[in-house]
This record gives structure tokens, C-alpha cells and sequence, in this order.
């Protein structure tokens, strides 16, 4: 999933300085279950910014709305007959949701509530931790699962490097586990170590941000173009 | 040495693999000695002039850092082309932190124009122990596959992605680093292996207190083969202070410093009044270097060892005392 977490109050309420009436939408898809901008968060947070923006003497008048999936228009075109109300939409999306908010509602100002930090998943209750950079192509089949371009700090192939301090921590931080600490742990509970010893090439990021905007077009799912039925 | 006679005296020996002093030095089957020299956080090349000094005459060659500890300095090459110009015999490091693959290529044939031959390819200390914590880190190939290109590009002659190189390889002497001390410690043989196997000429190996551990872990290194190929220079660094050591002990990661060594420079200023600071910082520093020089003969008999890699990092004054004082002086001039 998505995981995000909320802009400190402070933020947000620099951000909305100067409305008068807004509405905070939430999502109810990966930020809802990682407890940033669900129905329940949206409320909080509204009453949050109720009571901060009332004590600065400029009470912000804030509607709360929840919709089940931020990042697709189909969701969201429901809010367009209410928006002309607002002088401001705050959106509890990830980035995902708030671009597909400012590209819909094209005349609304869209703020966004939330600073979107990974793909990732809960490990513990209350923690969730990243697994995936979205590199485009997959190499979990060749280091156990478990991925390095996530979770090793320098993104190495052909790890460890001489950092790994004493059971396996990262350099970086003690909290982080070095991802190719646990490679090596992995691969010899598989019986695949040998593997390990090929020198891995670089990586062909083409596939990954560096190739430039990613768009995926399956043309087995696209509507037939009514041009191509025209004589 | 401009570039152009850089490039026709390129390899003279076709059995060197780019004819730098290091090298020879480690071809003739002598005992090598490298040292380190940082560059300055300036754009003045007095700096580098003066401790080019100290370490000329007794060093085959030098590491220049490449932002070590992710701090701003000047860059590596450039204080590489001072160096030399001094007489002392550059390594280049280049780390995979700061430039992509385009980069270093680039850099790498500029640095082969002008006579650099020595390289040494690391992945970088991480940018939230510098000066920039908000940098945005490259990591486009890691310190294997740099030394694999690097390797590619001089016997191959051909760039990264496949196209030649016009007019060929460059020559280069291409290095790496090895820590036998940071977990998982069974690993670091193979990993130093998979370095061999990527096409490293030479490695130098973290600073070494504990040195149970690092025979042991070249036993394995002679036991898979790897010093047949690869030149290993163990590396060594006079301790400072008795705080020093403890800190190298305690707060640095992939790191082992004995509790003997800490003992030892601790009783380095008994007796000495605790007020007295400069006799104090003489006593530790003597001790250090004397340490350092025990070091150097104990891994002088270790099999496999082909050199030490002198780390005394802000205090260059005390190399010349160290590797006379293990008798390596003079070093071996060779045509």
C-alpha cells in the first residue's frame, strides 16, 4: 500500500491561511488503513484545524467528505456540484489523490494534507516500513525476496558494503537492518548462496523513474476508438 | 606530465596493466606502502603541496579521498594532478555516491590524460554523515560493477554500454576496499572474492586493530585463491589518543579495536600529570605510532599480504616515522 502521514497542524494552518470555508476529502483506500486520511482521520484533523485556526481569531470553516478512492476520477466526480462553495479543497490523498483532485477540479485549489512517504507495509501494529521504489523491474527472484534497491541505503547489487555494523545494522542508523545482511541470511536458508557470488551488472534504471514519467497503456482493456470503426 | 606523452608512455612493460609506480612496486614482488591524503575544504593547493611533501619518499603512492565522510573538498583528481605534480604517485577514489555511471567514465578518461593511473573504487561513506545531509545520492552502480566497468573500459576498450572507446582503454591500476571485520564476517572472504572475480587489481583493507581476526580472514582470502590475482594492502593508522580508540571501538561501525589496544594507549600517560596536556598528547601519539609500527611487522608474516595502507588521516607528520620505524625505508625506485 501507500503509506503516508499528516503535515504538522502548524503547516496545514499556514497553508490555509487567509480561507474562509474548505473542504477536507479522505480517502478511504491505503491511507485509511495506514490511519492518515480515513473518515476518522479526516474528523480529527478538522477539528484540529477548527480549533487552531479559532484560537489564531480567523476559525476556518471546514466540511469533511470521504471518498472510497482518491486517485480515480469516477470516485471523485461526485464532489464536483458541492465545490463551488470552497475556497479550497484539503486533500487527505497521497500525492496520487490530491494530482487527480487538482486535474479534475481544474479551478479549485487543491492543498494537500498529507506528505506521501512509501510503498510499504505494517510490520508491527503502529509500524509500517517501505518494501518497494517502484524500480520497474522486479529483481526480488534473485535476492531472496528481499529488496535491495528499497532497503539497502546505497541501493547496492552486490552487497554488503563494509558498514554493516554488528548484527547486521545499517550504517545509516541503527534501526535499519541491512538489507544485504539479510540477503546472504535468506539465500543460505534457501540453499542458494553460490548465487550470490555472480558479479550482479548495473541495472537498467531506464525501467525506473530515470526513463522519465512512467504510463502503463493495456491495450487489451482500451475502449475501441470509434475512428477505427468509421469507413 | 602533459597529456600527450601521458598517453604514448601509457603501458612501456606490456606485461603491466597500466605501468604505475604501485604497480611495479607490487610486480617486483616488493612490500608496498600507500598512504592517504585528504584534500582540503579549499580551493588552495598549498595544502596539498605540503602534505604531498611529507608523504613523498615514503609511499609508493596515495590515496586522494574523494568527499570522504560525505564532506565537500576538493576533488579527488584535481588534487591527484597536485599531487603528482609534487613527485607522489596519486590513487584515485571514486565513490558511487556522487556521480552516475556517465560520470565516472567521463572523469576517469580525464583523469587517464593526465598520467593518472591508480584508481580506487568505492560505494561512499553515506551523505547523512556529512556536511550536505540533504544531498540527493547517486548510487547508479555500486563499487563491484564500478570496478568491473572500470576493468572493461581498460581491457576492453569499451564504455559501459558497449560502444568503444576511441583510441582504447585507458590504463588504470584498479582498486578496492575490503573490511574483514564488519558482519557478516564469514562473508567478507567471498565478497572480496566477487571483487577478484569483477576484476580488481589491488584492495586495501579497513584499519586493522584486531589482528586474530584479519589472519584469519586471510587464511581464507590465500584459501580461495584470491591473492594470486589481487594484491591485499592491510591497512594500518597510528591511534591519536586513548579517547580515540575508544571511540573507534565503540561508535564505529565495521570496526574492531581490541580492549588490549585501548589498555595500552590508556597506560600510555601513567604518570603523566593529567594537566599537562601536551606531554599527555606526545605520550599517546609515541605510543601510537609504535603500535602501528608492531602492526605493520605482524602483518608483514601473515601469508598473503603484499603491503600495508598507511591511514594517518590530519596527521601525515607521522608516516615517514612509521614506515621508517617498521624498516621500510628507502622505498624501491623503479624504471
Amino acid at each position: 500500500m501507500i503509506v503516508a502521514e499528516q503535515k504538522p497542524v502548524a503547516t496545514l494552518k499556514e497553508m490555509l491561511r487567509g480561507k474562509r470555508k474548505i473542504l477536507a476529502v479522505g480517502c478511504g483506500t491505503c491511507v485509511a488503513v495506514c490511519f492518515a486520511g480515513g473518515k476518522r482521520e479526516v474528523g480529527i484533523l478538522a477539528a484540529a484545524l477548527r480549533m487552531a485556526t479559532e484560537l489564531d481569531g480567523a476559525r476556518v470553516e471546514i466540511d469533511e467528505a470521504i471518498v472510497q478512492r482518491q486517485c480515480e476520477y469516477e470516485y471523485i466526480d461526485p464532489l464536483k456540484d458541492k465545490l463551488n462553495q470552497y475556497d479550497a479543497v484539503l486533500s487527505l490523498g497521497c500525492g496520487v489523490g490530491v494530482q487527480t483532485l487538482a486535474d479534475r477540479f481544474q479551478t479549485t485549489r487543491i492543498l494537500p494534507a498529507l506528505n506521501t512517504k512509501f510503498m510499504g507495509g505494517p510490520t508491527e501494529q503502529g509500524v509500517w516500513e517501505e518494501r518497494c521504489q517502484g524500480c520497474g523491474n522486479c529483481l526480488l527472484d534473485v535476492t531472496g525476496g528481499i529488496c535491495p534497491i528499497t532497503r539497502c541505503s546505497k541501493q547496492l547489487m552486490n552487497g554488503p558494503c563494509g558498514g554493516t555494523d554488528t548484527g547486521g545494522r545499517c550504517e545509516v542508523d541503527k534501526e535499519i537492518p541491512c538489507a544485504w545482511y539479510m540477503i546472504w541470511e535468506r539465500m543460505e536458508k534457501l540453499g542458494l548462496q553460490d548465487e550470490l557470488m555472480e558479479v550482479r551488472p548495473p541495472k537498467d534504471w531506464s525501467t525506473s523513474r530515470d526513463g522519465g514519467v512512467r504510463k502503463i497503456v493495456r491495450m487489451d482493456l482500451r475502449k475501441p476508438d470509434p475512428k477505427d470503426f468509421q469507413e | 606530465m602533459n597529456a600527450q606523452t601521458a598517453t604514448q608512455t601509457a603501458t612501456p612493460n606490456p606485461q603491466l596493466k597500466s605501468g604505475s609506480n604501485l604497480e611495479k612496486v607490487l610486480a617486483a614482488g616488493h612490500f608496498a606502502v600507500t598512504g592517504e591524503i585528504g584534500p582540503p575544504k579549499s580551493w588552495r593547493a598549498e595544502v596539498i603541496r605540503k602534505k604531498a611533501g611529507l608523504l613523498k619518499g615514503c609511499v609508493d603512492a596515495a590515496n586522494i579521498t574523494d568527499n570522504q565522510t560525505a564532506i565537500v573538498r576538493m576533488s579527488s583528481i584535481a588534487t591527484g594532478i597536485i599531487v603528482m605534480q609534487e613527485g607522489l604517485e596519486p590513487i584515485i577514489q571514486v565513490t558511487c555516491r556522487d556521480r552516475n555511471r556517465l560520470a565516472m567514465q567521463s572523469d576517469i578518461l580525464g583523469a587517464a590524460a593526465h598520467g593518472l593511473k591508480n584508481v580506487l573504487c568505492l560505494s561512499g561513506d553515506h551523505q547523512s554523515f556529512g556536511n550536505h545531509p540533504g544531498a540527493k545520492n547517486v548510487h547508479d552502480i555500486d563499487s563491484m560493477q564500478l570496478i568491473r566497468m572500470f576493468r572493461d573500459m581498460r581491457d576492453s576498450g569499451l564504455f559501459q554500454c558497449g560502444e568503444a572507446i576511441t583510441d582504447g582503454g585507458p590504463p588504470l591500476f584498479i582498486g578496492g576496499a575490503a573490511n574483514p571485520f564488519a558482519d557478516p564476517v564469514d562473508l567478507r572472504p567471498l565478497r572480496l572474492k566477487k571483487k577478484a572475480v569483477a576484476g580488481v587489481d589491488f584492495v586495501q583493507t579497513q584499519l586493522i586493530y584486531d589482528m586474530d581476526r584479519f589472519r584469519e580472514f586471510m587464511k581464507k582470502v590465500v584459501e580461495l585463491g584470491i591473492t594470486e590475482a589481487v594484491s591485499v594492502l592491510a591497512g594500518v593508522g597510528p591511534l591519536k589518543s586513548a579517547g580515540m580508540a575508544r571511540h573507534m571501538r565503540d561508535n564505529v561501525p565495521g570496526m574492531r579495536v581490541p580492549d588490549a589496544i585501548v589498555k595500552r594507549m590508556e597506560g600510555a600517560v601513567n604518570g603523566i600529570d593529567k594537566d599537562d596536556k601536551a606531554a599527555r598528547n606526545a605520550a599517546w601519539r609515541a605510543e601510537g605510532i609504535k603500535i602501528c609500527i608492531e602492526q605493520i611487522q605482524e602483518v608483514r608474516e601473515i601469508p598473503g599480504v603484499a603491503g600495508v595502507h598507511v591511514m594517518a588521516i590530519e596527521w601525515e607528520e607521522a608516516v615517514r616515522s612509521i614506515v621508517e620505524g617498521a624498516k621500510l625505508l628507502p622505498r624501491p625506485v623503479l624504471a
